[in-house]
């Protein structure tokens, strides 16, 4: 078990500077460079000035020695300057990451709940008309433009209903906490229904495998009621692989995040990302992107590890 | 009558897709969506409007007779750049399905059928992908400047150069689910008594692959290229809309929701049209998957 | 008489996990004659169809030699080999490609090996289905559509098509109802007479062994135990083991023994094999050499070898 565990956080590492070479080479790519920036707003630079500056921020070097030499910077904590923030991208990074943790978290629960009690109705009589609704609408929710569905809530709750607010996350001037759970209500339900339909569709398909099982058919005919035999011994053993899959889900949900706070305003990771993208802020953004891919590489490394540990048929 | 099994196959296969009354209906309507987005060309003719020119003094205005469903925030029809646009969401849909498929089948059959080191090294990309957060990952491949890839800047700006980007790059962050699946049942195949007579008469790896492996494992294949077909569409919905797609003035489903966050107030149904679009066909498409599923299925017989 | 095959001090290991190694085939030596049967008879695990496989060309040897029509097989040689021998699987379900019509599959080996045009190939085709004694409209349909013993036609005629010289027959009547057994054995008799070829019969039964072979290969956990005609083999067995596998054949006229002759225990394990005579923990005559010495396979009367300290001559 040990060795498995250092095994795989030595590929999670492994993975993790792979990307960080391509995030940096694709950065690299995007219009523009730090330099045109400059000299946009120095318009009497000559290009020996131009030149100088380049060998300056080593921009004349081939990119895997600059990519070295990022590396170096931020292996020391030094992950460089926010250009569009015009503070140090740690700065900028920490409470962006405090938004997207919460709103992530919040979703996250409510997902995980709701799909559990869909799920496990629907799959107590399969065929049957709520297992056809569920059906329905777990499809719906997978199917379904994250992005849009936030444009049709806001439609309809902020403009028609003026029942919440359409963006940002507290009103300026009222730091009372019914203000601040009003601005979450549209971004939490938006990222929960986008998650929820493929969790659903989990649970159920997993809690018909484990009913059919033998121990689950002894467990009934010792005489064992119903909902003692769902929840007591189905349960668990039908927990086993969704527990990994909603783990492993991490990264959908981060994507799904991205969307949210664009278009609700949260000032999260995603919208960071989003608009320094946008910006040509690279600092921020290839941090930002590093630091997404890195807690996605930390989850998926939790749900292996508890996928070992929950089935003890699996030797690790 | 000469009795031909390769018809019996497929036939007992539609009649239990036929049972599958969502898959069925979900055919329907996609052969529907496939109708309106084809109807662009007659009604262009027939109207003889334009899904491109704009006109100033139409902006916002009312569904008409002639302009069934009003003109947008540039004075274009809209139902025509609906069907206009539908016909690009779709194609970007199957396109980057194909290229993407073409990729995990390649990767997968390779590591399945090898084995190994190689498929080590394969899986352990794969996985590395699947851990990755597809969405930033896709934007900054959206936002790559083509001219620093040695393109010509007619080129990295021109329509077609729009289209194909958001292809490429979808299909090469969506290939993962194919390759997976790809090698798991190449691993189930490879060991058949079959595949081995092949080889001792001296098959290649090629032949092999081609013609036993592919043919054997083509119904997952089939349902999974679906269900991505769904996928896809998503992601270039969400990437036209936060402009790292298909570009303006080409109309996608996705790019026509470009400015809809700040007409949500003025014009609502502009808004409501291209999502609902994308809505249904993606619901669709994924429920004709889990009917091909059921029908593939030969435990599904009921 | 001609060899067709000659193999020498073959040996075919696996690594498994742990490092650890299973010695499937052990310092093999035999040859097979051209127009002869020799059957290759042991236990599950002792080893045959993985000697089989390295035969047809699917397993490759960890060392030693195979010589065929006096070619020492190599990396370079095989190739042309591989349309002069061909293999019959055991299971006739899994053995025919269930996404290919009955024609593409009989002529595959002919299409692999680049013989003939697709029109002469299903002439052959044509011509084969009737060989093996199907119905002619067979060509056009799918294996699914046939029974066991009718794949296994099909499974013959797949393997008779580039006109090989030698065919390894993996257990190829196991798999069968009994009374299907007889037919596909007649069959395989029959195509022998006609078309000269010799065939590598693998089998645990030595009943079966008895109706169609020529010679007898006894395999004992990777290595051969005694080599002789079927004759010989029968009547007098010179190593305990065919012994003990002669007395576990039901035989009309004999009562099956019990008590000295037969062996006790099972096989060890081939990952890891006893010193000496593999055979020495089972054997009802081991002695203190049995288990440090190994036997070698000696020819003590005309063609007939055994590999035991103590055999019977």
């Amino acid at each position: 078990m040990r060795n498995f565990i250092l095994r795989r956080c030595l590929q999670a590492l492994a993975v993790l500077l792979v990307m960080s070479f391509v995030i940096y080479s694709l950065i690299g790519l995007m219009p523009g460079d730090p330099l045109d920036l400059m000299i946009q707003s120095n318009p009497g630079a000559t290009p020996a000035v131009v030149a100088r500056l380049r060998e300056i921020y080593g921009l004349d070097q081939p990119i895997y020695l600059r990519y070295l030499h990022w590396l170096w910077s931020a292996l020391q904590g030094d992950l460089g300057f926010s250009r569009t923030h015009s503070r140090p991208v740690l700065e900028v990074l920490a409470p962006a990451l405090w938004t997207t943790c919460k709103l992530m978290l919040i979703s996250f629960t409510i997902a995980v709940i709701l799909s559990l009690v869909l799920g496990i109705w629907a799959a107590l009589k399969p065929g049957g008309w709520v297992d056809g609704l569920v059906s329905l609408a777990a499809f719906a929710g997978i199917s379904v433009p994250v992005f849009w569905l936030a444009l049709m809530m806001i439609l309809i709750f902020a403009v028609r209903l003026h029942w919440l607010p359409a963006s940002g996350i507290a009103n300026v001037g009222d730091g009372s906490f019914t203000d601040y759970v009003r601005h979450l209500v549209m971004p939490v339900t938006t990222l929960a229904l986008a998650n929820t339909g493929g969790f659903t569709r989990f649970v159920r398909a997993s809690m018909i495998e484990t009913l059919r099982m033998d121990h689950i058919r002894t467990a009934r005919a010792k005489g064992n009621d119903e909902s003692r035999v769902v929840l007591i011994h189905a349960l668990r053993n039908a927990l086993i692989p969704v527990v990994t899959v909603m783990a492993l889900s991490f990264g959908t949900l981060f994507s799904g995040a991205l969307l949210t706070e664009t278009m609700f305003a949260q000032p999260g990771m995603g919208k960071m990302i989003y608009d320094s993208i946008l910006a040509n802020d690279f600092n921020l953004a290839l941090s930002g992107l590093l630091f997404a891919t890195l807690v996605t590489l930390l989850s998926n490394l939790v749900a292996d590890i508890a996928y070992g540990w929950l089935d003890p048929r699996i030797t690790l | 009558m000469r009795p031909d099994a390769a018809i019996g196959v497929w036939t007992l296969r539609w009649r239990r897709f036929r049972k599958h009354r969502s898959g069925m209906a979900s055919l329907v309507i996609l052969a529907a969506l496939v109708i309106f987005v084809l109807a662009a060309f007659p009604l262009q003719q027939i109207l003889g409007i334009d899904p491109d020119t704009t006109d100033l003094f139409a902006r916002f205005d009312p569904p008409s007779p002639g302009h069934y469903l009003g003109m947008d925030e540039a004075g274009r029809d809209v139902l025509l750049r609906l069907m206009v646009g539908g016909q690009i969401s779709l194609l970007v849909g199957l396109l980057a399905t194909l290229v993407g498929g073409v990729i995990g089948i390649i990767i997968g059959i390779t590591a399945g059928y090898f084995g190994g080191r190689l498929d080590g090294i394969l899986m352990r990309f794969t996985d590395g992908m699947i851990a990755l957060p597809l969405l930033p990952l896709l934007i900054v491949l959206g936002a790559v400047d083509l001219t620093k890839l040695g393109f010509s800047s007619d080129f990295a700006h021109s329509g077609a150069a729009g289209f194909w980007r958001i292809v490429i790059i979808i299909a090469i962050v969506d290939w993962t689910a194919i390759a997976r699946l790809v090698r798991a049942a190449t691993l189930q195949i490879r060991e058949r008594d079959y595949v081995r007579a092949a080889r001792a008469a001296g098959a290649s790896a090629g032949y092999m692959m081609r013609a036993h492996i592919l043919p054997n494992i083509a119904t997952p294949i089939i349902v999974s290229f679906t269900l991505t077909v769904g996928r896809v569409i998503l992601f270039e919905s969400v990437l036209s809309f936060l402009g790292f797609g298909v570009v303006p003035p080409t109309p996608s489903w996705g790019n026509m929701l470009n400015n809809a966050q700040e007409l949500v107030t003025t014009a609502p149904m502009l808004a409501v049209w291209p999502g609902l679009l994308i809505f249904v066909t993606v619901i669709a498409v994924n429920f004709l998957g889990d009917g091909l599923q059921h029908a593939f299925d030969p435990r599904s017989e009921r | 008489m001609t060899e067709l095959l000659g193999i020498d001090h073959l040996n075919v290991h696996f690594p498994v996990k742990g490092g650890r190694t299973v010695r499937a085939v052990q310092d093999v030596t035999f040859s097979i004659e051209a127009g002869e049967t020799l059957a290759l008879v042991g236990e599950s695990g002792s080893g045959k169809s993985t000697l089989g496989y390295t035969v047809a060309g699917l397993q490759t040897p960890t060392s030693g030699t195979l010589r065929f029509q006096g070619t020492r097989l190599t990396q370079t040689t095989w190739p042309a080999a591989r349309r002069s021998i061909q293999i019959i699987f055991q299971d006739p379900f899994g053995a025919l490609d269930p996404r290919m019509p009955v024609s593409d599959i009989i002529a595959e080996p002919l299409l692999i090996q680049r013989i003939g045009t697709p029109a002469t190939r299903r002439a052959r085709a044509a011509e084969l289905v009737e060989q093996v004694g199907l119905p002619r409209d067979a060509l056009n349909r799918y294996p699914h559509e046939f029974s066991g013993g009718q794949r296994q036609r099909i499974a013959i005629a797949r393997a008779l098509s580039s006109e090989p010289s030698l065919i390894v027959a993996d257990e190829p009547l196991s798999a069968l109802d009994v009374s299907i057994q007889s037919q596909i054995l007649n069959l395989m008799k029959e195509i022998q007479e006609t078309s000269r070829l010799s065939y590598l019969f693998i089998s645990h039964d030595l009943a079966v062994v008895n109706h169609l072979v020529d010679r007898v290969a006894v395999l004992y956990l990777g290595r051969l135990v005694e080599v002789a005609p079927r004759e010989a083999l029968f009547t007098r067995p010179a190593h305990p083991y065919t012994k003990a596998l002669l007395d576990a054949v039901p035989r009309i006229g004999h009562a099956r023994k019990r008590g000295a002759g037969t062996i006790k225990g099972e096989m060890p394990s081939p990952l890891n094999p006893p010193p000496g005579c593999v055979f020495h923990t089972r054997c009802p005559k081991a002695q203190a050499i049995c288990g440090s010495e190994i036997p070698a396979l000696e020819e003590f009367t005309a063609g007939h070898e055994a590999a035991c300290h103590f055999k019977e001559v």
